[in-house]
C-alpha cells in the first residue's frame, strides 16, 4: 500500500516537473514542500517525534518509486531518510532528538557533510578542524559536494578535534544553517541528478556550541561508518528506481516504434536484450530488499548493504545506457527522456563510498 | 606502438594532434556548452589542408592513396580532444564520399574542389523520422519536372545540416519502386525550397549541428543526381561501406581521450597518502581500458587499409565490425574514464564526463550497433551458403 501510495505521488507529483527540474538544475520547492506534507521526510522517526513511524524498507521503497521518475528527488529523500534523520535517531541525546526530528519531518532539509576536496574515498583524512574553544568548538574548513546544502537547514558536519588522532579525532557537529561563520557555497554543475544540489560548505570561525556535538567527540568515524552502512542501501534502492524507469520507458518504446513494418520489440535482438536487462534490474531490486529487510530484523546487513550498492549502480548504469540505444538516435536528444537516465546512473557508482569502495568493504567481509 | 604509418600519414597524424591540442582542446567546453558550430576550428582546418586528406588528387586533395586511412587518422586525432567537433570534419567526408563513389567527372570537378579546399562544407542526409535503421522507408520525393528534380520532403538529424552547403540527398525520383526508386542528388544550401528546421538540444557532440532539411518543392538541375536513377539505395550503402571505419575512428579518438586523461589523473589524484593508481583494483581496469583501446585500434586501422586497396569484394563486414567495435569500446571506456575521477568526473567542470556523453552517439548513428550486428551476422551466413554446393544446401 505504501508502495503504491509511493508509486502514484511520484507518477502524480514528481514526474510533471522532473524535465524542468533538470533543465534548470533547481529543484521545484512545492515539490519539497509536498514531500513534508506527505510524510515522505521522516518515514522512519517515531510519531513521537512528529514522523510517520514506518520502517527502513519503506524509506528503500519511496526513494527507489521517486528515482523511478526522477533520480535527484530520489537522492533529496534518501539523504534526509537514510542518512540524516538516521543519524539522529541513533547517535542524537533525547533533547536533540526533540529539537530537530519534529523539524525535520515538518519542514527543514537536512545535509550530511563527511567529503572534502582532498578526502573522498580516504573520507578520514578530512582537514576541517574543530576547535575546543570554552564552551564550544571553532569550526575552520570546507566541505565539497553537499547533497541538499542549497535548501538545506541542519547540517551534520565532521571535522577532527585533532588530526594527529586520525579517524579517533573525527567528531560529527550539527549545524544550524544561519550559524555565524558557516556558508553555502558554489553549486555545482553537474552531468546528472541536476535538480540536487550540490555545494560547499564554507566553515570560517564557525562557532558551534559543545550540545551539538552529534555522538561523542572523537566517535564521528563510527557515526559516519555506521550512517553510511545503511545508506548504501538508500542509493542500491534510488539505482533500482532509475533503472526501472529506464527500462519501462524503453518497454514502451519499443512495443511502439516501427520500423521494417514491425514494431523493434518484435526483432529477437531486441527482446532478448530487454529481456536480459529487466533480469538484472530484478537481481538488482532483491539484493536490496533483502539487504533493507536484513536491516530492519537488526541481522547482520553490512555485506550485502555494500554488495547491493555495488551491484545496483552498475546494473543501471547499463541499463540506461542500453535503453538509450533502443530510442535510436531519438534517445540521444533531449526530447525523450532516455538521456537523462543515463546521465543519472552515473552518480551510482560514485557517491557514498565508489564501487571500489564496495568491493573493499565486501572483500574485508569474506575475507576476513 | 609502431603502427606502419608512411612518413605522410605520420605528419597527417602530428598535424592533426597539433591542432587538436592547439586549436580545440581549449575551446572544447564552451562549445560543447553552448552548442554552437566551430566554424573558427573549421577555418584552422581549411587551412591546413585536413579536408583534402580523403580527395583524390585530380579534384586537389592529397590522398597518397590511403584517402580513408588519412580521413580515420585525421578523424582520431581531433576527437582525442573534441569527438563534436571533429564531426564537422567527418560529416563533410561523409557528404563527399557520395560524390566521389558516384559522381560523374563533371560532378566531381564541379563539388570537390571547394571541399578539399575546405571552402565549403559537406552533409549526408538519409534519415527522416519514420525511416531510420529502415532507410529503405524512406519517403522525400524528387520527381522529374523537364530538366528537374522537384524535393519535397523533409530529412531528420542531419550532422553539419544548416553549415554544410553541399547535401548528397537520397529521395525517391520514382516512388512506385519504393526504394529501388530512390536516387541520390546533390542539393546546395541556398537553392529556393531548401530550408532548415530544428536544431536538435543533444546529449553529446553539442558542437556538432544536428538539423532538420525541409524541402518545398525544392527544383534541383537533373545534372545533380550522382549516378543513374534508381541507384541511391546502392550509393549510400557504399558510402557507409567506408564512412563506418571513421565513426570507429571517431570512437577510438573518444575513447583514447578519456584514457589519456584517466591516466593523468591515476597518477597524480592521492587518496590514503598514496596515487589512486598505485591501487591494484584502478590499475586493473586502466589495464583493461587500454588493452579495449588497441584492439579496436587495430580492426579500425586494418579496415581502412583494406578498403585503400579497394578490394573487389565489398568491405561490409569490417566497416561494420570497426565501427560497432570501436563505439562499444569507446562507451565502456568512457564510463571507467569518469569512475577513476570519482566525484569531480560528475562535474561539468571538469573536460571527462562530457567523453562519455560524447561517445554514445557512435553506437546509434551511421547505423545502430544492433543494425551492424545485424549486416554483420547475415553477410556470414549470406557468405557460408554461397560456398557450399546447391546439393548440400539442399540437404
Ligand atoms: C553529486 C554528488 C553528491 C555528493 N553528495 C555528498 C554528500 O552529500 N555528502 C558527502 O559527504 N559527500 C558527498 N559526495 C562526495 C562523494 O561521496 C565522493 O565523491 C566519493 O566518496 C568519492 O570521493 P572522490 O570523489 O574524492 O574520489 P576519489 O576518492 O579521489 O576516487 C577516485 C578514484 O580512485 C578510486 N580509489 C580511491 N581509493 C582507492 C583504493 N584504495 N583502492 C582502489 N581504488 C581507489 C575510487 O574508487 C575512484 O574510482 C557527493 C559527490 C557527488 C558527485
Ligand atoms: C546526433 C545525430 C546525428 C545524425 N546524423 C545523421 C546524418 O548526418 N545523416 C543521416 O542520414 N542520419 C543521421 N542520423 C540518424 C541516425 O543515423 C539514426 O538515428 C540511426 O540510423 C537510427 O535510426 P532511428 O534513430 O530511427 O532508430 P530506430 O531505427 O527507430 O531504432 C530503434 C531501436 O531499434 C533497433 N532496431 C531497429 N531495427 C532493428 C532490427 N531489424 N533488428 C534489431 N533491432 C532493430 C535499433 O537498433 C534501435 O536500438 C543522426 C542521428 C543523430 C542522433
Amino acid at each position: 500500500m505504501f508502495q503504491a501510495a509511493a508509486r502514484e505521488f511520484a507518477e502524480k507529483e514528481v514526474a510533471p516537473h522532473t524535465e524542468h527540474m533538470d533543465r534548470e538544475g533547481v529543484f521545484n520547492h512545492e515539490l519539497l514542500d509536498k514531500f513534508f506534507e506527505q510524510g515522505f521526510m521522516a518515514i522512519e522517526v517515531p510519531e513521537a517525534y512528529g514522523g510517520s513511524g514506518g520502517s527502513f524498507f519503506m524509506s528503500i521503497l519511496a526513494i527507489e518509486e521517486f528515482s523511478r521518475v526522477d533520480a535527484s528527488a530520489g537522492v533529496v529523500v534518501d539523504v534526509q531518510n537514510t542518512l540524516v534523520n538516521n543519524a539522529l535517531q541513533r547517535w542524537g541525546t533525547e533533547a536533540q532528538k526533540q529539537a530537530h526530528l519534529p523539524r525535520l519531518a515538518r519542514n527543514v532539509l537536512g545535509a550530511y557533510a563527511l567529503s572534502e576536496a582532498n578526502s573522498g574515498s580516504d573520507a578520514f583524512a578530512l582537514e576541517t578542524r574543530a576547535r575546543e574553544d570554552g564552551d564550544g568548538y571553532v569550526l575552520n574548513g570546507r566541505k565539497l559536494w553537499i547533497t541538499n546544502a542549497k535548501e538545506a537547514g541542519l547540517f551534520i558536519v565532521f571535522a577532527t578535534i585533532n588530526r594527529e588522532l586520525g579517524y579517533k579525532g573525527i567528531t560529527a557537529f550539527l549545524i544550524e544553517r544561519d550559524t555565524p561563520g558557516f556558508s553555502v557555497g558554489k553549486k555545482e554543475d553537474k552531468l546528472g541528478i541536476r535538480a540536487s544540489s550540490t555545494c560547499e560548505l564554507i566553515l570560517e570561525d564557525c562557532r558551534v556550541p559543545k550540545a551539538d556535538v552529534l555522538g561523542e567527540v572523537g566517535k564521528g568515524y563510527k557515526v559516519a561508518i555506521e550512517t553510511l552502512n545503511e545508506g548504501r542501501i538508500g542509493i542500491g534502492a534510488q539505482m533500482v528506481g532509475v533503472a526501472r524507469g529506464a527500462l519501462d520507458h524503453a518497454v514502451a518504446y519499443a512495443r511502439d516504434r516501427k520500423q521494417f513494418g514491425k514494431p523493434i520489440a518484435e526483432f529477437q535482438g531486441i527482446q532478448f536484450q530487454l529481456a536480459r536487462l529487466a533480469t538484472e534490474v530484478e537481481a538488482a531490486r532483491l539484493m536490496t530488499y533483502n539487504a533493507a529487510r536484513l536491516k530492519d530484523a537488526k541481522l547482520p546487513f553490512l555485506k550485502e548493504a555494500a554488495m547491493a550498492k555495488y551491484f545496483c549502480s552498475m546494473v543501471a548504469e547499463r541499463v540506461a545506457s542500453e535503453c538509450l540505444e533502443v530510442y535510436g538516435g531519438y534517445g540521444f536528444t533531449k526530447d525523450y527522456p532516455a538521456e537523462k537516465y543515463l546521465r543519472d546512473a552515473k552518480i551510482g557508482k560514485i557517491y557514498e563510498g565508489t564501487s571500489f569502495m564496495q568491493l573493499q568493504t565486501i572483500a574485508k567481509m569474506i575475507l576476513g | 606502438m609502431d603502427y606502419g604509418f608512411t612518413e605522410y600519414q605520420t605528419a597527417l597524424r602530428d598535424l592533426a594532434r597539433e591542432i587538436a591540442e592547439k586549436e580545440i582542446r581549449p575551446v572544447a567546453a564552451e562549445y560543447d556548452r553552448e552548442g554552437k558550430f566551430p566554424w573558427p576550428v573549421v577555418k584552422v582546418l581549411a587551412e591546413t589542408d585536413l579536408f583534402r586528406v580523403f580527395i583524390d588528387e585530380k579534384y586537389g586533395g592529397i590522398t597518397e592513396g590511403s584517402p580513408i586511412f588519412n580521413m580515420c587518422i585525421v578523424t582520431e586525432e581531433l576527437s582525442k580532444a573534441c569527438g563534436g567537433i571533429a564531426l564537422s570534419f567527418a560529416g563533410t567526408a561523409l557528404g563527399a564520399i557520395p560524390i566521389l563513389l558516384s559522381g560523374s567527372e563533371e560532378q566531381k570537378q564541379r563539388w570537390l574542389p571547394d571541399v578539399a579546399a575546405g571552402k565549403r562544407l559537406a552533409a549526408f542526409a538519409l534519415t527522416e523520422p519514420q525511416a531510420g535503421s529502415d532507410a529503405g522507408a524512406v519517403r522525400t520525393t524528387a520527381l522529374r519536372d523537364g530538366d528537374h528534380y522537384v524535393l519535397n520532403g523533409a530529412k531528420q538529424w542531419i550532422t553539419n545540416g544548416g553549415e554544410a552547403e553541399i547535401y548528397s540527398v537520397i529521395a525517391l525520383t520514382n516512388p512506385a519502386k519504393g526504394p529501388r526508386g530512390a536516387s541520390c542528388i546533390v542539393v546546395e544550401k541556398g537553392t529556393p525550397g531548401f530550408t532548415f528546421g530544428k536544431k536538435e538540444d543533444k546529449l553529446g557532440i553539442r558542437a556538432s549541428a544536428t538539423r532538420e532539411l525541409i524541402f518545398q518543392d525544392c527544383r534541383v538541375p537533373v545534372e545533380n543526381c550522382l549516378g543513374r536513377e534508381g541507384t541511391g539505395f546502392i550509393t549510400a550503402m557504399r558510402t557507409f561501406d567506408v564512412s563506418r571505419p571513421g565513426v570507429g575512428a571517431q570512437a577510438l579518438g573518444i575513447a583514447q581521450g578519456a584514457f589519456d586523461l584517466a591516466l593523468e589523473y591515476a597518477c597524480t589524484r592521492r587518496q590514503f597518502d598514496a596515487p589512486i593508481g598505485s591501487f591494484q583494483g584502478l590499475r586493473f581496469m586502466l589495464a583493461d581500458m587500454a588493452m579495449k583501446i588497441e584492439a579496436a585500434r587495430a580492426l579500425v586501422y586494418a579496415t581502412a587499409r583494406y578498403i585503400d586497396t579497394q578490394p573487389k569484394e565489398r568491405p561490409t563486414v569490417y566497416a561494420a565490425m570497426s565501427k560497432c567495435f570501436a563505439a562499444d569500446v569507446a562507451m565502456s571506456v568512457t564510463v571507467d574514464a569518469v569512475q577513476v575521477f570519482g566525484g569531480y568526473g560528475y562535474m561539468h567542470d571538469y573536460p571527462i564526463e562530457k567523453y562519455m556523453r560524447d561517445a554514445k552517439i557512435t553506437q546509434i548513428y551511421e547505423g545502430t550497433n544492433q543494425i551492424q550486428r545485424e549486416e554483420i551476422s547475415k553477410a556470414l551466413i549470406n557468405a557460408f551458403h554461397s560456398r557450399r554446393p546447391a546439393v548440400a544446401r539442399a540437404a
